[in-house]
């Protein structure tokens, strides 16, 4: 019972949704509308779940007085403080608190920890792109004429005007016919296989989303 | 005592900080001293500018912006430049957001490009701002049924039913066109195997660089109508539109950054090589 019931639901709200591809009925639309706005709800209560969760962490953390207590200190109240600020004052505007704390505070933190990348990238392409091996040596020659292609600079150096039409040119033909067989490659392997698993949970011969046992 | 390093070792074995002053020098010099460098459009970007004119003025377009402020740098210049583009040509929006930081990026992008003050488009009457949704392709797939629905009040609270603009709107294919600023999931390729391959509203999009390579194949298939990707992209997009903005200024920092990269991955190759000649590479 306790699996049979959960299993019967997914393969009820699955076979309804996948029907919607092909029903063009009124009534049918009704009700996968309704779904959705099930699934919107049950969507929105997962974040009081990951709040719940974040919370017992950290307070375990705060409780055992670890050398990460301090960053749990900032992590809860930054939460608590912006949750505050978000549900009892004005959230829109220059002049609202939470606009100031997003603006002053998130935004830069934000892309500064996405800034940080490039200098990781430069301390790799230093240490790490090695060709090693004939593979090696295509990647670093496809990356090389992309990197050219992708800037003004590889432009101003061998123009699209010119034979081949220049590294423009190059990095368009790499984007356009290798790349894009690969990743059509990719993507229809990635949708094969999610259709297939996708079938097996309606149809309930792949049971691990209902926990509890192999 | 230890042996006294070499000269390739020391080289090979450089302090990355090193390393990192360089490249800070590379990126900042551009920014500081004017590089003019040729801008070359590319067939993506041209297509996505010309989608857009090709709309008939007056008409209304959907707006997801789906990023946040770690992808800012690059989105945010098209993000600005296309609301110009639109509202030169007088198209009505319709926006929303499936990401939680970027309502207020959007409206810092509608104050900085004058939409009220300069275009003098009226709130609820000619654009709309609903604000974000949570649930993702969940989300996109509701607003196929409904847009009021899924979103029964706008940013301000208004019930949707009340908004003037949305009278006559309610679904994608209400609109001329979906237009999509994405730094990742859900966004263009979420749009385009849940909505526009569905319903085959017209759509463009503007994705980060990284990201750029995985939308192609879209974009080849004619799903999308065009794309901008990362700030080479918002450039592009930019000298199109005619408003020169962030993305064509930090266009000779990225160069700059693209060259060191590439000085480095040689020298670094060269070490190696010099270092498997004399035995000691790894």
């Amino acid at each position: 019972m306790k699996r049979a019931v959960p299993w019967l639901l997914t393969f009820v709200a699955g076979a309804l949704m996948i029907n919607d591809f092909f029903v063009p009925h009124r009534t049918h639309a009704a009700i996968t509308q309704e779904l959705q706005q099930w699934g919107l709800i049950v969507v929105a209560f997962t974040y009081v779940l990951g709040m719940a969760n974040v919370f017992d962490l950290h307070f375990k953390k705060i409780r055992r007085g670890s050398s990460e207590a301090l960053y749990s200190i900032v992590l809860v109240g930054s939460m608590l403080g912006m949750a505050a600020l978000g549900i009892f004052h004005d959230h829109q505007g220059e002049q609202s608190p939470f606009i100031w704390l997003y603006n002053t505070v998130y935004d830069p933190l934000s892309a500064t920890m996405f800034a940080l990348l490039a200098f990781f990238i430069t301390s790799a392409a230093y240490r790490a792109f090695r060709a090693r091996s004939t593979e090696a040596v295509l990647l670093l020659s496809a990356a090389i004429l992309v990197m050219l292609g992708q800037v003004p600079v590889g432009a101003a150096i061998w123009g699209p005007d010119s034979f081949l039409g220049g590294f423009p040119g190059l990095k368009d033909w790499i984007m356009d016919v290798p790349n894009l067989a690969g990743k059509r490659a990719i993507l229809m392997g990635a949708a094969l296989g999610a259709i297939s698993t996708g079938i097996r949970v309606i149809l309930g011969l792949e049971r691990a989303h209902l926990g509890g046992g192999k | 005592m230890t042996a006294r390093r070499s000269w390739r070792e020391r080289l090979e074995f450089i302090d990355r900080r090193w390393l990192f002053l360089i490249l800070a020098f590379a990126i900042v010099l551009p920014l500081v001293v004017d590089l003019p460098l040729p801008l070359y459009v590319s067939p993506m970007v041209q297509d996505l500018y010309d989608a857009i004119e090709d709309l008939p003025d007056g008409s209304t377009v959907l707006i997801s912006a789906d990023y946040d402020p770690s992808g800012k740098p690059e989105l945010e210049p098209f993000h600005l430049a296309l609301i110009h583009q639109l509202a030169e040509k007088k198209i009505k929006m319709v926006m929303y957001s499936l990401w939680p930081a970027a309502t207020p990026i959007t409206e810092a992008v509608l104050a900085e490009a004058g939409l009220t003050t300069d275009y003098g488009y009226r709130k609820d009457v000619d654009y709309v701002l609903l604000g974000y949704k949570e649930g993702q392709q969940i989300a996109m797939r509701s607003i196929q049924k409904s847009l009021k629905g899924t979103f029964p009040v706008n940013r301000d609270g208004t019930p949707s039913n009340e908004i003037p603009l949305l009278q006559h709107y309610d679904t994608y294919t209400d609109f001329a066109m979906l237009i999509n600023v994405s730094a990742g999931s859900p966004g263009v390729k979420e749009y385009v195997q849940n909505v526009q391959s569905i319903t085959g509203v017209p759509m463009v999009a503007a994705c980060t660089a990284v990201s750029g390579p995985d939308y192609v194949p879209y974009y080849k298939a004619g799903q999308l109508l065009g794309l901008a990707a990362g700030m080479k992209g918002a450039a592009e997009y930019e000298k199109l539109v005619g408003r020169p903005g962030l993305a064509m200024a930090g266009m000779s920092a990225q160069s700059a950054s693209h060259m060191l990269l590439i000085a480095f991955i040689v020298f670094g190759n060269v070490m190696y090589f010099l270092a498997r000649r004399s035995g000691g590479a790894r």
